[in-house]
Parts: C-alpha cells; structure tokens; sequence
C-alpha cells in the first residue's frame, strides 16, 4: 500500500472520530479541520518511509502538535492557554492509550446546536460528521459553493465565538435537544429523497449512516430507534416511488417487487424494539404510519387512521390533520373527512398535497367540478416533474365536469 | 467565559408599576442568581429607564449630531442588561432562561469579545 492509500483509507475510515476527538478539545471546529488536513500532508512525507501500525492514532497526535503550533501562533488569550493545557496533558497521554475516545455525540450535538439555524445544522453535521466537501454540500441544497461556504465558516465561527459546547446534554435538556438532531438528520434525509440518487454523496444514505451512528452511540434510545426505522421504510420505497411512466406513485400502487427487504426487515426490527420501550414518541409513531402503509397486501388504513390521532398528541399540525382525514377516508368516513379538509383550506391553502388530496377526496364523493379545480392548485404548485405528472393523470382520469 | 445578556421586552407588555404583578416581577430579577446557582456567576447587571430619556449620538466629520431617542426604533426596546461569567453558551442560555424578560420578550446572549 502507497502512502496516499494508506491515508485515503484511514481519512476515509476515521475522519470523523478524529474530527471529534480533535473539537471536543479544542472547542473550535475550523481549528481541528485545520489540524488534520496539515497532519495529512505531513503523512504524505513521513509515511513513504513506512507506514505506522496505527495511522489514526498517528494523525491524532501529528494533528494535536500542529494544533498546539497553531495556537502559539495565534497568540495567548486565556481561551487558547486553556486549551494548551487540555492539549498538552492529551498528547502526553496519547502513548498509552491505542483507542481514540469516540468523541462523535459530542460533535453531533455541537453541530445541532438549537444557537445555529437549521440549514447550517444540516450542512455544518455532513461536512464535519460525514466529511462530505463543501461543493458536494452546496449541490444537495442548491446553493453557490461561496454561499454554502459562508453558511459553513459563519457556524464554525460562532461554534468557537460563542462557546457552544462539545457535550452531551444532561437529562434535563435531553429530550428537546435529542429532537433537533434527530430533526436534522431528518431534514438531511429529506432533502436526498427529494434530489434522488442521482448525487455522488447520496444524502439519504448519510442520514442513514448518522441514525445508525447515534443509535450506536446512545443505545437504548427508543426515539433514534425510531427515526432509523423510518428512514429506512421510506428508502426501501425508493426505487418504487416513481412508476415507469415518470409519475410519482403513492405506496399502495408501487410495485412491491421493487422494496428493498432487508432495509424494511431492518425497519422492523428497530421498531419492535423501540416499542418495547414504552417510550413513545412522534418519530416510533410515524415509522409505525410507515410499516402499515406497507403492510402486505394493503395498507392498514384503520391503524394509520388511529396511529395519526396519537400523532397529533405531539405535533398537532395542519398536515398531520390532513394526513389523518386521508386516512379517515379510507376507512369510509369520507364525509368527515371533506369537513376536516374545509377547515383546513385556509391553513394549507399554498400547500401542494393538501390540494392533491382534495382532488382525489372530492372526486370520490362525485364532485368533479371541484376536484377538477383543487387538481389545477395543486398543479401550479408542484415543483416536481413526477408529481406532477401523477396529478396531471389524476386530473385526466376524472369523468367530464359535465356529469356532476 | 464572559457574556452580555441584553434584555428586550414591548413595555406595553410588562407589568404596570404599582401593582402586585409588578412587585413580583421584579423580585424575579433579583432572585435569578439564587436560581442559577452553580451555573453561571452574576458579575454586573441593571435596569434602564424607558427608551423616552434616550439620547443617540454620533461623530460625522468631527461635528457631535445627537438625537432625541433609541438608535433603532423598534417595539421592543432594551431594558436591562446583566453580564455573567459562565463555563459555555448553555450554561448561559440556562441562565437566560431565569430572567423573567424571557417570558415576555427576547434575552440576547452575546459573548463578550477576549483579548
């Protein structure tokens, strides 16, 4: 093995644990961004002589002396001689223990820190946490690179500026800061589902990596169970989403032969366990919404139905009432259903599936006129071509306004 | 780590002078220390009279322009301030989160700049 493919696959394999390791102490993640990239170089030399038994562990410490070069340099603010010290007793201690501490959770909760906005917490967690550059960053959002850039050394900064802490929150804070990074991991899925897998660095097989991480690192944890359950539903569906004609199909017209199994046997499994907790949260419930509109050989509509009611206990928003009355009306209950649906015009007037769900609710009670409407809505809205194109076969499908 | 909490409240929404609400409210300020024990040390703080006896000034080519008011209007105006010492930015926001003003308007957590 080269140098180059000895450091290729060590960064490859542990460049978040060093990122991490290196953060948490320094309390400055631009600093150990710094740190590593210029013990990487120095690699390059030192290694064509031979490569180290532990690669990782030698980046570490060449990582932690350019770091500790970095902060002379820098000049002698208390901050800096602090963590001079923190570093010079770490490094001393580097000799006698082979395993790097896995310094992850704490990065992960310095990256999703509530002090930053969402988007830079999604952006700051693939860059540091998965390693992802800030070009492959910028296209996943649809951002310039100096955009996405900027968005990224401003987080960085106030991540030092402000003190944000590398910790794990106590019991107390755990819950709500728990939520807002299972939120960004969430976001970070979403927005690969919607780009498709056509990206070098699949961004729904990120979040992926960052639930199993999590769950990893906080076994036990019925909630991040339960968002890794639900991610892997929704991607099993992937390859099924979208029918051969380029429209998007809901999960009860896909092709089944398409799912992929081991990713919804996985799902399950996550989510028994996560159920057998006894800790029931809005992530464990909507995997569960997501198991049943898979079940074989239909959804179980009556479950989703019920299992949306107990999703409004913890986010009663108008899209989990409109998915409910979807539901309802599955289970015969259309009437009540289109007078959920009036109550909630107004609210999710500019909200493309809330019109598409109208059309296909008013249609079925006959009333085509007005399906044929709420169709159009919904058209002007979507930005998708597959969507739509489902709701453009929809709308052809209705019998002619003529017959109401 | 030093940091400036900036209080801003809409007075229109804090209590009126006089009344029980607003003996209360006030005693809440002074007890945050003893509600935040252990987290974060008080180093300096005060209230400040209403934005009405505001004078904004400012050097322009060596001339003094001075103005009668905030330097930005807004409907909620800063009306106190404490500095605090404290360990990182969540010990800090929990220190934040004593100060009755929270309820009511916004608390701004600034770092103080080290040199």
């Amino acid at each position: 093995m080269t140098s180059e493919q000895a450091l290729d696959l060590c960064l490859r394999t542990d460049r978040g644990r060093l990122v991490a390791a290196l953060a948490s102490r320094l309390g400055d993640v631009q600093r150990a961004e710094d740190a590593l990239q210029e013990a990487a170089a120095s690699a390059l030399i030192h290694w064509s002589r031979g490569i180290p038994a532990r690669p990782d562990a030698w980046l570490l410490r060449a990582a932690y002396r350019k770091a500790i070069d970095g902060i002379r340099r820098d000049g002698t603010s208390r901050r800096h001689a602090q963590a001079m010290a923190i570093l010079a007793t770490d490094e001393a201690a580097l000799d006698d223990r082979p395993d790097i501490p896995d310094d992850r959770l704490r990065l992960i909760f310095a990256c999703c820190h509530p002090a930053l906005d969402p988007k830079s917490r999604t952006a700051l967690t693939l860059r540091v946490v998965c390693g992802l550059t800030t070009p492959e960053i910028a296209r996943a959002f649809l951002d310039t690179e100096p955009t996405m850039g900027q968005r990224l050394s401003r987080a960085k900064a106030k991540i030092g500026a402000a003190r944000i802490p590398f910790s794990i929150p106590g019991p107390e804070d755990w819950p709500a800061r728990l939520d807002t990074v299972l939120a960004t991991l969430y976001l970070i899925f979403t927005t690969g589902y919607a780009a498709g897998p056509s990206e070098p660095r699949d961004l729904c097989a990120e979040a992926i990596f960052l639930a199993r991480l999590l769950a990893a690192l906080r076994p036990d944890e019925a909630e991040i169970e339960g968002a890794l359950a639900l991610m892997l539903f929704t991607d099993a569906r992937r390859a099924a989403r979208i029918g051969p004609d380029g429209a998007s199909l809901p999960p009860a017209a896909q092709d089944r032969r398409l799912w992929n199994p081991d990713s919804i046997a996985e799902g399950h499994r996550l989510l028994d366990m996560a159920l057998s907790r006894r800790a029931p949260g809005p992530y464990q419930i909507k995997a569960a919404i997501a198991a049943c509109q898979m079940a074989d050989p239909a959804p179980d509509w009556p479950q989703i139905a019920a299992l949306y009611t107990r999703l409004m206990d913890f986010e009663p928003t108008p899209v989990i009432r409109l998915n409910r009355a979807v539901a309802l009306a599955e289970t015969g209950h259309l009437p009540s259903a289109l007078a959920e649906l009036s109550d909630l015009a107004a609210l999710l007037q500019d909200y493309q599936p809330f019109h598409a769900a109208h059309g296909a609710l008013l249609a079925r009670a006959g009333r085509i006129r007005d399906s044929h409407a709420a169709y159009d809505r919904a058209l002007a809205l979507t930005t998708s071509p597959a969507d739509a194109a489902f709701l453009g076969k929809a709308r052809a499908a209705l019998p002619h306004p003529q017959a109401d | 780590m030093k940091y400036m909490l900036l209080l801003y409240a809409d007075p229109a929404k804090e209590p009126t002078p006089g009344t029980p609400e607003f003996d209360a409210y006030i005693q809440e300020f002074f007890t945050v220390g003893e509600r935040t024990k252990g987290i974060a040390t008080f180093l300096a703080g005060d209230g400040l009279q209403p934005v009405e006896t505001a004078t904004s000034l400012r050097l322009r080519n060596g001339k003094r322009e001075t103005m009668d008011g905030p330097f930005a209007e807004t409907r909620e105006h800063l009306g106190g301030f404490y500095l605090i010492d404290a360990p990182d930015l969540d010990a800090a926001l929990a220190y934040a989160a004593e100060i009755p003003v929270a309820r009511l308007g916004t608390v701004e957590v600034r770092p103080v700049m080290e040199y």
